[in-house]
């Protein structure tokens, strides 16, 4: 049996999403900003994606900019804010932050900016009162996620974009994980610019979107055409564009019963596992989270061990672990959120989608807890077991 | 995901000799579960003083396990004497090969068993044998100076990105970089502790020239070309004049006249005398 439960890293692509693509890479091959009939076709079909795009989160179409990734949208909100405010140079992001936020607006410290990263809990959840310390005059953006991608934990999003909005600071979110997932809805949310990534949501990669209110100043990223309005110039993905827009569709209908879904399947999962293994613990807020996450740490074993002996079986996770990372220590949201180095080696991420089944959640339960026996036998720091 | 050998991929799912030896001769145990990794090495020895029996226990990823599991069927019947001269390069030969970002998991392969052989030697009750009193450079995952040295030297290391990926060393702050870039520079230029020091000679007799200019030709040189594929004869040596033929790569190399001059020239140069003028062999 193949299990796939890492669907925060990658989803995927739904079948309904690429046959909606299948005609733009044949005979729908205009330019969609030509005068003739090739042309004007294929601008029909992105004028709906952008409707369908806009209509996931409540936005207006012409609040909607498709662009290659969820990190081309970060990197646009971070450089389209400072740039348009070029005189305030303070820039407010946390510490847990998916690398396309955290790094872009640590590159920005070369160009004489300051960075606030705030700090979390250890469940990972942001002190608002620090957030409001934080804001200056000089504050030009600040830049929260909605969801982690490590732990699913959920932000107070609509409070801090209104502690900014009251402040007068232009507020970014990184929505790449909470999109598709949890409802969302910009007019009851004050950010003045979101990022989606298409992939996370049963789209193909190398397409994302970059929402930005009507009224914020953004200042274009790539220059060249006028496609986008203006807002990011090169021709259209057409064929990731509809498909994108087709995969907004499917998740905006079915978000409250995939919600349920995934949400009792992860929870079944979630609960066994931390039954039947013993010495595991939960990070991130058991509540306030993405449905669809569940991030445990195993004690005494190391995480790459425990996803190549899943994967082994056909099971496909991800880890926090150092190993797996390529660097040597684990991730820095397990550190952030203060999780020992022995809890953080040993993280394990299940992430599960509308694909997965309770079929597939009743074998990672039969298969984990043996593999996790397996490992502590084999690890020096496993305590002997009484009598 | 890691390219792991088939090797790897089976010491690590079939791990060999795991477990605990109760009554064992030594005990090595490295690493920390906070620096991610860690191995516990156990040996027996025969009357004979041949390793009878040999277990582990490991904290750690798939490779850190296969090392451990290979070391062990490496060491099993050899003497303590032919064991202690097991490198983490035979580690990972042993295993076709580790990601260079894994042989810091041959490396603590090596380590363990060196540290058992030593808790066997100091009259092993078991424990931890504790680290030399060498200076620790990289206080993240506590690396030791004389770790690092070791490392370079036996694994001609270059850069303080190598040093992370065999040591770990220089993989936490970053604070050490300047330090390990220093111990680098120290250990490839012969200048390492407890080494002799490689100046050049100030007067040197006939035989005493020609038999420095084999010792850096084989020591400093040819390591290098080989690196690339390439290597290196000598000839001739005629007073100051060195005849080479150029081998293997750097026969068809099209930037050999380079090599030669600033390479071979510069380093007999640098390690003989300063007269010294190379010329490739006429073909």
């Amino acid at each position: 049996m193949e299990v796939y439960l890492d669907n925060n890293a990658t989803t995927r692509t739904a079948p309904e999403v690429v046959e909606a693509m299948a005609p733009f890479f044949g005979t729908e091959y205009g330019n969609p900003s030509s005068m003739h009939n090739f042309g004007g076709r294929v601008k029909k079909h992105i004028d709906e994606a952008r409707e369908k795009a806009a209509a996931l989160i409540n936005a207006d179409p012409a609040e909607i900019v498709f662009t290659s990734c969820g990190t081309e949208s970060d990197n646009m909100a971070i450089r389209g804010a400072l740039e348009a405010e070029p005189d305030k140079r303070h820039i407010i992001t946390s510490k847990v932050e998916h690398p396309a936020v955290l790094a872009s607006a640590r590159y920005m410290k070369r160009f004489g900016y300051r960075v606030t990263e705030l700090s979390v809990d250890g469940q990972g959840m942001l002190d608002l009162n620090e957030l409001r310390a934080s804001i200056s005059d000089d504050t030009a953006l600040v830049s929260l996620m909605w969801a982690n991608n490590e732990t699913g934990v959920l932000f107070p999003i609509k409070e801090a974009a209104e502690i900014a909005q009251s402040k007068g600071v232009p507020f970014h979110t990184d929505a790449v994980q909470a999109v598709g997932k949890i409802p969302i809805d910009v007019k009851k949310t004050p950010v003045n610019m979101l990022s989606i990534s298409g992939h996370k949501l049963h789209a193909t990669k190398g397409i994302g979107v970059f929402y930005a209110r009507r009224g914020t100043a953004v200042m274009p990223f790539m220059h060249g055409g006028h496609q986008e309005n203006g807002r990011r110039a090169g021709t259209e993905n057409v064929p990731y564009i509809v498909g994108l827009g087709r995969a907004a569709e499917i998740a905006a209908a079915n978000i409250d019963s995939e919600f349920e879904h995934a949400k009792n399947l992860r929870d079944r999962l979630e609960s066994a596992l931390l039954e039947k293994c013993p010495d595991t613990r939960l990070n991130g807020h058991p509540e306030l989270r993405l449905p669809n996450t569940s991030n445990v740490s195993f004690e005494y074993i190391e995480g790459e061990a425990i996803l190549l002996m899943l994967d082994n079986v056909g099971i496909a996770a991800s880890s926090g672990s150092a190993c797996t990372s390529g660097s040597l220590e684990p991730s820095h949201v397990m550190r952030a959120m203060g999780v020992p180095f022995t809890a953080a080696h040993g993280s394990i991420r299940f992430s599960l989608s509308r694909y997965n089944t309770q079929e597939e959640i009743e074998y990672v339960i039969e298969k984990m807890p043996p593999i996790a026996e397996r490992l502590r036998a084999m690890s020096p720091f496993t305590p002997k077991k009484a009598g | 995901m890691w390219d792991y050998t088939e090797k790897v991929k089976d010491h690590f799912l079939n791990p060999r000799n795991t477990g605990v030896i109760e009554d064992a001769h030594g005990v090595g145990q490295v690493g920390s579960m906070a620096c991610g990794d860690a191995l516990k090495l156990m040996f027996k020895l025969d009357a004979e003083g041949r390793i009878e029996d040999a277990r582990f226990q490991t904290f750690g990823c798939a490779s850190a396990i296969a090392s451990s599991s290979a070391l062990t069927e490496m060491i099993k019947g050899k003497t303590l004497e032919e064991a202690s001269t097991i490198t983490n390069q035979d580690i990972a030969d042993y295993l076709g090969g580790l990601p260079e970002q894994k042989m810091h998991c041959s490396v603590m392969g090596m380590e363990a068993l060196q540290a058992a052989i030593e808790n066997y030697k100091s009259g092993g009750d078991a424990g931890n044998v504790e680290k030399t009193d060498s200076r620790v450079v990289c206080s993240c995952f506590g690396v030791t100076e004389k770790e690092i040295e070791k490392a370079v030297a036996e694994n001609d290391l270059r850069t303080v990105e190598q040093v992370t990926h065999y040591t770990k060393a220089g993989g936490g702050c970053g604070g050490c970089h300047s330090d390990i870039e220093g111990i680098i520079a120290r250990v490839r230029s012969g200048l390492a502790q407890g080494e002799p020091t490689r100046k050049r000679p100030s007067k040197l007799t006939n035989i005493q020239r020609i038999k420095l200019v084999e010792e850096v030709v084989e020591r400093e040189i040819r390591p290098q070309l080989k690196r690339d594929g390439g290597d290196i004869e000598l000839v001739d040596i005629d007073g100051p004049r060195v005849v080479v033929a150029m081998r293997g790569a750097c026969s068809k190399c099209s930037v050999a006249q380079f090599t030669l001059r600033d390479v071979v020239e510069a380093k007999l140069r640098e390690f003989v005398s300063e007269d010294i003028v190379v010329e490739e062999e006429s073909k």
